[in-house]
């Protein structure tokens, strides 16, 4: 095998979406990172030209390349988050292409909820609108490290420093009202392919580096884990066989830190503890355990342990185990939210049910302001809620950990998920 | 904190053992849709992994056009033997027998969109809940909108434009009675990605997918194998050239292409240096700008 194709196989992955207001440009954003990196294959270029060119379109309608659903390319608009992949040399990426309509917010956070990066697009004609705010404000709820702005469509304002500025400086205010930290911004023409894999020679004012060379540099945070051992227990393996009759393993992905063969840990909410005895996948041993690795694990005793319980150090802080939370929610439904109504609460592994015992306050996306005295929640509302649980909850803080610091809310009536929900404590 | 480097093949890994853990953990009875494919055997690589040491929690499933491969038969047995797997085989040429769809004719026809129905029925025959497949975002667009648990409607029926937010990794499988689930744990896997992992973990695979001599025939810049369930144009000549399978499907809509590899090392340098995605040689796709969308509406895999 060539050196070449062998370097692709130790890359590292970074994931990443796009979002922003209708017609900002994400699509095309998109189209022009696979276009200029040369990852789109000549079928796919092909059917993206005669389906332009059917469509009237002068240039080749980059868009088309992720707007997949006929009804997306009926309308010219994103309904669903759409991934894609590339590789450069250095990285590898899965891109979410997230639609901008506010009534397809839900999915927006689908492809959101993900991410190690968020870049919000904003059109450089329109500056800092509603869904820049909305956008920005989720993506720094679902804790995403960092935020890319990128102020597009550069080209139809003259490549100016100054209207540049002026959206950097509305930005900012903005993101300082809401405590949004570390953001940062990248004049583009997703169109004409300024600034985003190859540096423009229409803005040699900015200094800083073409997106894609940043995406490809930025250090990769901690991939949605925290600082200690969680493993959410998902499955309980006992082989039906002579030859592995005293088997039993508990499987799971772990959610941070890191286990060894030998380590004391305790199991959440029983409180029983044990020893490591065995950390293995496919009968393979592993020496450590940690993040985001799915893994086997078999204990010294033989204590009760089942799905939806979580395996945590006894020398490491402690997660919380709670049955009254404080939640930040957004809220996806048409049948709004009510003080009282009960919901099934799931966790990645653990499930109970949840009534609401408040609405604590609301995020006004327009005035920024927080508003309390709310009789209900309405669809895409952003808002803190508390929640009582019929059995005790094991959580970290979602600031702590985004995979045992989340959970989602289920309608009981209709299975359909209403909410995605960051506990805070 | 620890930040421990983790290659992409990893990281890929652990999301598709974690899918089919959440698969076996929230359905009551779960199927590996297998087609003799390499995503599908990926797949239940995976789940062999996932569950070790115990035996596949999961049956599979092979809807058989008829019209296969016999490289394809013969792999799929002896892989359900060494797993010591439950095979069960739906067949299209019952379906059609039944008067349950009626066969398409001409120089085109293809079985494919028949399977759709066979797959349905045998779903509802044995009563699965939850059908997992190897479909891969980045094979098709419409294919990249779905979700890794994708919720069917009573009818088998993808509403793309209201599907369930996926928040995270937490997967909501809940559903009501005569409902069920497509679940796709190699979503995020790329066709290069399959063939490092099958290099990496050393998969042995069907013989098809690697140069063989063969008789085909060129139709529409494509070429088909020549084998009596696809009738040929009066102008198609038989040639025998060194060909393989980029993806394996039903013969009828199969591409194959000129190749000269013979390792797993000469399938990746191919792949690196292509300029053609693999399901440009799909027959099946070229249908209409949304054919594979229309399919998926159905109920397709």
């Amino acid at each position: 095998m060539l050196d070449s194709t062998r370097g692709y196989l130790d890359m590292e992955l970074l994931r990443f979406s796009t979002a922003g207001s209708v017609d900002d440009g994400k699509s095309t954003l998109i189209g022009r990172l696979l276009y200029d990196s040369k990852s789109i294959f000549e079928d796919q270029l092909e059917a993206v030209e005669a389906a332009s060119r059917s469509r009237g379109n002068e240039d080749v309608n980059l868009a088309l390349l992720t707007d997949g659903l006929r009804a997306e390319r009926e309308q010219g608009i994103t309904i669903d988050v759409a991934y894609r992949y590339f590789a450069t040399p250095r990285r590898k990426f899965i891109i979410a292409d997230t639609p901008g309509h506010i009534q397809y917010t839900r999915n927006m956070v689908t492809g959101a909820s993900t991410s190690d990066l968020s870049i919000i697009l904003v059109d450089a004609r329109h500056g800092v609108l509603e869904q820049t705010v909305r956008h920005s404000y989720i993506s720094w709820l679902l804790g995403i490290p960092t935020i890319v702005v990128a102020i597009n469509k550069m080209d139809l304002v003259d490549y100016s420093e100054q209207v540049y500025n002026g959206i950097v400086a509305a930005y900012r205010q903005m993101s300082e009202t809401l405590h949004i930290p570390n953001v940062e911004f990248i004049p583009i023409s997703a169109k004409k392919g300024d600034n985003v894999v190859n540096a423009s020679e229409h803005m040699p004012w900015y200094k800083g580096q073409p997106l894609l060379s940043f995406l490809e540099t930025v250090p990769l945070g901690n991939k949605l884990g925290g600082a200690h051992f969680r493993l959410p227990v998902q499955y309980v393996i006992r082989p039906i066989s002579d030859q592995f009759a005293d088997f039993r393993g508990y499987a799971g992905r772990v959610a941070g830190g890191t286990l060894q063969t030998g380590d004391r840990v305790r199991v959440l909410p029983s409180g029983l503890e044990s020893t490591v005895a065995r950390i293995s996948l496919y009968g393979n041993e592993m020496l450590q355990a940690h993040a985001p690795l799915s893994v086997t694990i078999e204990l010294a005793d033989d204590i009760d342990i089942s799905r939806g319980d979580t395996l945590v150090r006894s020398d490491e802080p402690q997660p919380l185990v709670e049955r009254d939370i404080r939640v930040d929610i957004c809220w996806f439904n048409e049948r709004p939210l009510l003080p009282r109504s009960k919901y099934i609460v799931r966790q990645p592994t653990a499930e109970t049910m949840g009534m609401v015992s408040a609405i604590n306050h609301r995020r006004n996306i327009n005035t920024l302001e927080q508003e309390t005295d709310v009789a209900e929640l309405r669809m895409n509302d952003i808002a803190e809620i508390g929640l009582r649980t019929a059995s005790p909850l094991v959580f970290d803080r979602y600031a702590d950990n985004r995979t045992t610091g989340s959970l989602i809310l289920i309608d009981p009536d209709t299975n359909e998920t209403v909410a995605a929900g960051m506990i805070q404590l | 904190m620890n930040n421990h480097k983790i290659t992409h093949l990893k990281e890929l890994e652990a999301e598709s053992i974690y899918v089919l853990r959440e698969a076996a953990a929230q359905f009551e009875r779960p199927v590996i849709l297998f087609s003799g494919g390499k995503d599908s055997i990926v797949v239940t690589h995976l789940a062999h992994k996932a569950f070790y040491p115990a035996r596949l929690p999961f049956p599979l499933l092979h809807i058989d056009t008829g019209h296969n491969f016999q490289e394809t038969l013969d792999y799929r047995d002896a892989l359900v033997e060494r797993l010591g797997a439950q095979l069960i085989v739906g067949s299209v040429q019952e379906s059609i027998d039944k008067g349950r769809v009626k066969e398409e004719t001409g120089y085109y026809a293809s079985r494919n969109k028949l399977q759709t129905v066979t797959l349905l029925d045998t779903i509802e025959q044995h009563h699965f809940d939850a059908a997992i497949g190897g479909a891969r975002r980045d094979e098709e667009k419409a294919r990249a909108k779905e979700r890794f648990f994708s919720h069917r409607d009573e009818f088998g029926q993808w509403n793309p434009k209201n599907q369930r937010p996926e928040l995270w990794s937490i997967y909501n499988g809940k559903k009501a009675m005569g409902e069920h689930f497509r679940v796709f744990p190699i979503s995020n896997w790329t066709e290069m990605d399959v063939w490092q992992y099958i290099y990496l973990e050393q998969i042995p695979m069907p013989s098809l997918y690697f140069t063989h001599q063969r008789e085909v025939f060129e139709r529409d810049g494509q070429w088909l194998a020549a084998e009596p369930c696809i009738p040929r144009k009066p102008t198609e000549q038989v040639v025998s050239k060194q060909v393989r399978c980029r993806t394996i499907g039903d013969i009828t809509c199969t591409g194959l292409t000129l190749s000269t590899a013979h390792s797993l090392e000469d399938i990746i340098e191919e792949i690196a240096a292509s300029r053609v995605t693999e399901r440009g040689s799909r027959a099946d796709d070229k249908r209409s700008e949304t054919a594979m969308e229309d399919r998926k509406k159905a109920g397709y895999f």
